[in-house]
């Protein structure tokens, strides 16, 4: 996916991440390619949502570099757009400003916001109040939210973990619709694994105590999945035989 | 996206029932053609308006039983004189000598309140966002938070005399310290993972304040504005009691030196209407701007329904 003349979409290298003495991230490098989709699974306290902090730019208190088209990353920056495990909208803010709120106080008058709402199936609901929204419909708002500033790349942390299964899987299905038609990449941490194995082009298995990737794995299979897909079906095995070895030590 | 008109159909089918729990009137008009799904709810709603009309009837029953006791003498009228005779007097008084005393009162208030709550919103955002402004300033506060405001007054009168700046400074000090410390505790209270949004935006410090920590810390600024009218109005008559020539809590003090309590319970009276009016402008207010809160408040609930009609 990566064009090989340009420096890659992201590039992470964390030689480490302390909290007090306890070492959350060790010698950890990523990559990801434009339009790549990568998800970070692994098990509790490994530093999913760690290494998510820091490509976000909130939190600089670690040894290592990140570099977005080959800058260095010195906070959050608008070529990184973020969606977090809970909708996190501005309940005084319409669903419009809420999308556009990036482009200040009026921001919901943008063009684009509808444009986006239409994307993500809310058309109509520019004016609706946070309240009014079910879970899924404000994900899809915080979706929208997140596209506003056509990112190069979307950071997103167990974004579809408070909804049921079938809002997930639909929510999944637009995610996907609205990377591939903005060409934007993904990094996503989920402890979904059937997620993971259906909406990326490689999933980083990370290890715990301390923080680190363990193994990478390929899903070289075309879009759209079939969820009973049986080469997902394959590498989910030995995700989880994997996982199951951590459980072991 | 077909997936999405079926979400969104839900939701309205959810929403239009919602209206017609709240609604009785126009459930009224459908109950032919809809199901009796909503009926216990309307019933329910309809028993809890009657207990609202009877919280309406009770002072009227109230006042007119002081009014047969006091005819009958029951209880003597230099005590606690007949409603009807509170009512004639404030009519005796005239419309002009009445909204005179109505008006220097509640101008009063109004620039006691608007200096003391304009105060405490810059000093209390200003400690709210600095910690280092709070580590200066917290104990100062505290010491005069814990002075009686009353015990303002000699030194007030010493300093500023009998006019009106000493009785806008005493309202102004009431008003201050309920905003302040809401203000404060407001602008604390704001949830960590939307200043953390502020972040991802980039927001200037300003930009954060008046964004996102301002509103996030409206409903809780205005339960402190609300207790400071309150107490503003308080301060007007302790002011008002000591040294005027006009207003409500000099017509307390009239009546009192000159043996009337028909004036005094006037005063009173007038003092519970003016009361409950600036409160309700003020929840008026703060319904209107905090609309979009989803809490548990039948007030706004039927404002909502209301918007949506």
């Amino acid at each position: 996916m990566s064009a090989s003349d340009h420096p890659p979409l992201l590039e992470v290298h964390v030689e480490a991440k302390h909290y007090a003495a306890r070492t959350v991230l060790d010698h950890l490098s990523l990559r990801i390619g434009h339009g790549e989709i990568v998800s970070l699974v692994g098990p509790s306290g490994c530093g999913k949502s760690t290494l998510l902090r820091i490509v976000a730019g909130l939190d600089r208190q670690y040894h290592g570099e990140v570099h977005v088209n080959g800058t260095p990353l010195n906070g959050p920056s608008p070529q990184i757009g973020v969606i977090f495990q809970e909708p996190r909208l501005l309940p005084w803010l319409t669903v419009a400003d809420n999308v556009g709120f990036e482009a200040g106080s009026g921001g919901g008058r943008d063009p684009r916001v509808a444009q986006l709402l239409a994307e993500v199936g809310l058309a109509g609901q520019e004016y609706t109040l946070p309240k009014a929204l079910s879970g899924g419909m404000a994900q899809r708002v915080a979706i929208a939210r997140g596209l506003f500033s056509q990112p190069d790349l979307l950071l997103l942390d167990e974004p579809f973990s408070a909804v049921d299964a079938m809002t997930r899987m639909r929510l999944q299905a637009l995610l996907l619709s609205v990377a591939r038609a903005h060409g934007t990449a993904a990094l996503l941490v989920t402890h979904d694994l059937d997620e993971a194995l259906y909406l990326s082009d490689r999933v980083l298995l990370m290890a715990a105590a301390p923080g680190r990737i363990d193994r990478e794995y390929r899903v070289a299979r075309p879009r759209p999945r079939d969820r009973r897909d049986p080469v997902l079906a394959d590498l989910r095995a030995q995700l989880l035989e994997r996982l199951d070895a951590f459980e072991a030590v | 996206m077909a997936s999405a008109s079926d979400e969104s159909l839900s939701f309205n089918v959810a929403e239009a029932t919602r209206l017609t729990e709240h609604a009785p009137p126009l459930a009224n008009e459908n109950a032919h053609g809809s199901g009796n799904a909503a009926a216990p709810a309307r019933s329910a709603h309809g028993n809890l308006r009657r207990w609202h009309l009877a919280g309406l009837a009770l002072p009227v029953a109230l006042l007119a039983l002081i009014e047969v006791l006091v005819r009958t003498n029951v209880v003597p009228d230099h005590l606690l004189p007949a409603p009807s005779t509170i009512v004639l007097t404030l009519w005796q008084m005239g419309a002009t000598r009445l909204a005179r005393h109505i008006a220097a009162s509640t101008l009063r208030v109004l620039a006691g309140f608007g200096i003391g709550a304009v105060l405490a919103l810059i000093l209390g955002a200003a400690m709210g966002l600095s910690r280092r402004f709070e580590a200066l300033l917290e104990p100062c506060f505290q010491a005069l938070r814990s002075i009686p405001s009353l015990a303002w007054v000699p030194v007030l009168l010493l300093w500023m005399g009998i006019d009106e700046a000493p009785k806008i400074t005493l309202i102004a000090i009431g008003a201050f310290f309920p905003v302040h410390l809401s203000v404060v505790a407001g602008i604390r209270g704001v949830d960590r993972k939307l200043v953390e949004l502020g972040a991802i935006y980039r927001l200037t410090p300003a930009a954060l304040f008046r964004r996102i920590l301002l509103p996030a810390a409206l409903p809780q600024i205005f339960t402190g504005l609300r207790t400071g009218l309150s107490l503003a109005w308080m301060f007007m008559v302790a002011a008002e009691l000591i040294a005027a020539t006009r207003g409500l809590g000099y017509m307390l003090s009239d009546g009192r030196e000159t043996g009337r309590p028909d004036l005094v319970f006037g005063a009173i009276i007038l003092l519970a209407i003016l009361g409950k009016l600036s409160d309700g402008g003020m929840r008026w207010l703060e319904n209107s701007v905090l609309g979009w809160r989803d809490a548990f408040d039948a007030y706004a609930d039927q404002a909502r329904v209301g918007e949506k009609r």
